[in-house]
């Protein structure tokens, strides 16, 4: 009798509990137009070691209740010299409006292979950082609507990775979170990379108290660090799960590692 | 005096006015069906709970006890469910006692879509409502403005596609109790495994002119897996910048103690 | 979602609110730029099986809630080796169709005689498609279509690939467009949930299933049709119907009902 399928919340179901006609701030009514953006959900997670730098996603696409995919991939290689990029040296992981972090990874990765064909070498992860950032603010007043990370090894073999956010400012950091579930992974990883807060026991009383020193992590304790972040975020985010997608980039090139995560 | 308290909506309003939205409550987003079989019905439901994006409660319950051979699914604003199913069970209780008969699946459903229509749609409870009474098995469903289907076998919540696609294309009549929970529990697990808004476990409810029989985590097919390593901390890993130590003995001079029995009950899921 | 095709690439409701339809009605708002799709094409599904893809949609073209058109072929073959099927704007459809035409020609132009394969695999296709989706989004101007597009990939292993109005693109062993995201994708997906899994099935286990979505989308799409247009891609070209009729269909439920609430008789 009634609409069968009416109770969607995102359709009209459990909303404002009062008819609200949509408004700018000011009380103005709002223009009518093309929203050219959506939100794809999922997560990424970098992670920079001594000599490696592993980068994750999961691989679960979404567009608002319904699952897309359940295998959509978020962290691509970049700037091989081929369409394969078997020899490529840099992962870039997207995160948000899918058709966007598509589009950017394209972009980037071109720019990356005429690095390569004019210089016979392939580019460095400080100088691809940095033109990434060019690229994102290029669009400044029609950003590139995602959340992106690059990951590689830098020119001492250190790992490195940079985050940015949808138009172009970037910082080389230990460790970040991405996505939808940025903000339950993020806390993790401040305790877990970082040690923040967290000092030596017994070390001394008051300010004399140490703090727990840092340290690059190893590989094995890295790879258990990101594969409980995400089995974490997938029990609290309905965005995250399906599969989960790991980059290992070492000086002998990248490693891909497919697990898999609850699909609910 | 009985309803609700409307004292703050003009001030609401005002604040909406000026931009502030309004707080969101926590939706079952949810697959809930129900389906009537040859000496009975079964309802069932999934068991996430969600606050936007966020899962709220991995194992709540949406099958809601209305009288003892009636029961209902709710989907919708988790609040609205159960209030609205407690007051109705509530007033069906007192109307039983004092006809003295068992109470009627149609006078719970009629009940229901009375009380919903007169909050016009601003009680957002979607509902499942299933029994059996003398005069026989009945299948409901109740929507948040007060209209009302009667059907073999419903569907509802975010998860109401994927669970109808299973009863549209599986569904037959004449079904026995074992083929009706099979069935009941296959539309619950497309909405599971489908639709973001619903996870975590299966619930069902038997209901024959006989018994009720609440099957509650009938299917689990979503445990949380172990952390690969332990994430304690060891002691004094917090800093303490100065200490106070208050004997037991001594803390009734800050407030007042009651000493209260330590009983087993349900207890929070934490990791080791 | 609202997977009506008039909702697509409106902002969501539970992130801006409600969205106010009348802004829809030109009477007392200047007539802008953007558009708005009117003649409309349901859900379009697709599978993959061992050795090919089949994909199928119905015929109807919809004008708002009316069945203004009742014989819209929406599944298109491109060079013998992929099909492409239409959801959404039907102008938009006949405007890409012609495009793809054209590009074919010059394709077969291009292409050698000893060597009459198509150069562009569905997943070259897919990519072009999107790319093309995409720029028009991003001049705000879209191609209010979401398409499958279904064949081979350069691995010559069976491909089907989802392109909207936005460019997102994804893949998947079974898709489906618009409603037919919630109603038949789960059915879908028990039939085959990953690459694995499709490569065990048959031909005609992938019909059957397509044959059993496209009966449910007709029982529960209030924009379905009862005649639809079913392709089946292999190796050794594309095998294309565009009169299937739904056969076996039940209406059983029916028999037990009596009104909604109360009534008895």
């Amino acid at each position: 009798m009634s609409a069968m399928f009416s109770q969607n919340p995102v359709m009209n179901g459990p909303n404002y509990s009062f008819s609200d006609a949509p408004r700018t701030n000011n009380g103005e009514f709002r223009e009518h137009r093309f929203n050219p953006y959506s939100d794809n959900g999922g997560s990424t997670l970098a992670i920079a070691g001594a000599d490696f730098c592993i980068m994750a996603g999961d691989t679960r696409h979404t567009s608002g209740y319904s699952i897309n995919s359940r295998m959509a991939p978020k962290v691509f290689r970049i700037g091989g010299s081929n369409s394969d990029q078997s020899d490529a040296t840099i992962a870039l992981s997207v995160c948000g409006f899918a058709a966007d972090g598509n589009a950017l990874r394209d972009q980037l990765d071109t720019v990356c292979k005429i690095y390569r064909y004019r210089h016979g070498k392939p580019m460095s992860v400080h100088a691809c950082a940095k033109r990434l950032s060019t690229i994102l603010y290029n669009k400044r007043f029609f950003p590139y609507y995602t959340h992106a990370m690059l990951g590689g090894i830098d020119e001492e073999g250190k790992g490195a990775v940079y985050s940015y956010d949808p138009v172009g400012s970037y910082e080389r950091e230990q460790c970040r979170a991405g996505g939808a579930a940025a903000s339950l992974i993020m806390p993790f990883l401040d305790s877990n990379v970082n040690f923040k807060n967290q000092y030596v026991p017994g070390s001394g009383v008051g300010h004399e108290l140490k703090e727990r020193e840092r340290h690059p992590l190893s590989r094995p304790v890295v790879e258990t660090i990101v594969k409980d972040a995400f089995d974490g975020a997938v029990e609290r985010h309905i965005e995250v799960g399906d599969n989960l997608q790991m980059m290992v980039i070492t000086k002998d090139g990248i490693e891909e590692i497919m697990l898999p995560l609850k699909k609910d | 005096m009985p309803g609700f308290d409307f004292s703050n909506y003009n001030r609401n309003l005002a604040l909406h006015a000026q931009g502030v939205p309004l707080p969101k409550a926590t939706s079952t987003g949810t697959t809930i069906v129900g389906c009537i079989y040859d000496g009975g019905v079964v309802i069932a439901a999934d068991t996430r709970a969600t606050a936007g994006p966020i899962v709220a409660d991995k194992n709540c319950e949406k099958l809601h006890y209305i009288a003892p051979q009636i029961w209902c699914a709710g989907a919708g604003t988790a609040a609205d469910t159960e209030f609205t199913t407690a007051l109705i069970s509530s007033q069906l209780e007192l109307h039983a006692l004092s006809t003295g008969r068992k109470p009627r699946v149609v006078t719970c459903m009629t009940m229901l879509k009375q009380h919903l229509f007169r909050y016009q749609g601003h009680i957002g409870a979607y509902l499942v409502v299933a029994g059996c009474d003398p005069t026989g098995t009945h299948l409901f469903t109740v929507h948040a403005h007060g209209s009302t289907d009667k059907l073999p076998y419903v569907t509802m919540g975010s998860g109401s596609l994927a669970a109808m696609s299973v009863f549209e294309s599986q569904w037959k009549p004449d079904l026995n109790e074992e083929e009706a929970i099979k069935l009941a529990s296959n539309a619950i697990l497309a909405g599971v495994w489908n639709d973001l808004g619903s996870g975590s476990n299966v619930d069902v409810a038997v209901i024959t002119k006989d018994k009720t029989t609440l099957k509650r985590n009938y299917i689990t097919p979503n445990e949380k897996s172990a952390k690969l390593q332990s994430y304690r901390f060891p002691k004094g890993t917090t800093a303490v910048l100065n200490e106070k130590i208050i004997k037991k003995d001594d803390i009734g001079r800050y407030v007042s103690v009651q000493e209260v029995p330590v009983e087993g009950g349900d207890k929070m899921e934490v990791d080791a | 979602m609202d997977h009506r095709p008039q909702a697509w690439g409106r902002p969501r409701d539970d992130v801006y609110g409600a969205y106010d339809h009348s802004f829809m009605n030109t009477n007392s708002h200047p007539n802008q730029h953007t558009q708005q799709p009117l003649v409309t094409g349901t859900s379009v599904l697709a599978v993959k099986y061992k050795d090919g893809v089949v994909i199928a949609a119905d015929n109807l073209g919809s004008y708002g809630s009316f069945a203004r058109f009742t014989d819209v072929k929406r599944l298109h073959t491109f060079q013998d080796t992929s099909v492409v099927g239409f959801s959404g704007d039907i102008s938009d459809m006949q405007y890409i169709t012609r495009h793809l035409h054209q590009k074919s020609i010059e394709e077969s132009y291009a292409s050698s005689s000893a060597n009459k394969k198509s150069r562009l695999s569905a997943a070259n296709l897919h990519t072009y498609l999107s790319k093309m989706l995409y720029r028009r989004r991003s001049k705000m101007d879209p191609l209010w279509n979401h398409m499958l597009v279904v064949g081979f990939d350069d691995d010559e292993k069976p491909f089907v690939g989802s392109a909207d109005l936005l460019g997102t693109t994804f893949t998947a062993p079974t898709l489906a467009t618009g409603i037919g995201s919630m109603l038949a994708q789960p059915l879908l997906r028990t039939y085959a949930g990953t690459d694995e899994e499709a490569a065990e099935r048959t031909k005609e286990e992938a019909i059957k299933v397509i044959q059993e979505c496209m009966k449910v989308l007709f029982y529960r799409d209030a924009r379905s049709q009862e005649t639809y247009s079913l392709a089946v891609v292999s190796r050794e070209g594309v095998e294309m119907k565009t009169s299937e009729k739904l056969e076996n269909m039940s209406w059983a439920f029916a028999d037990r009902i009596k009104g909604y609430g109360t009534q008895t008789v």
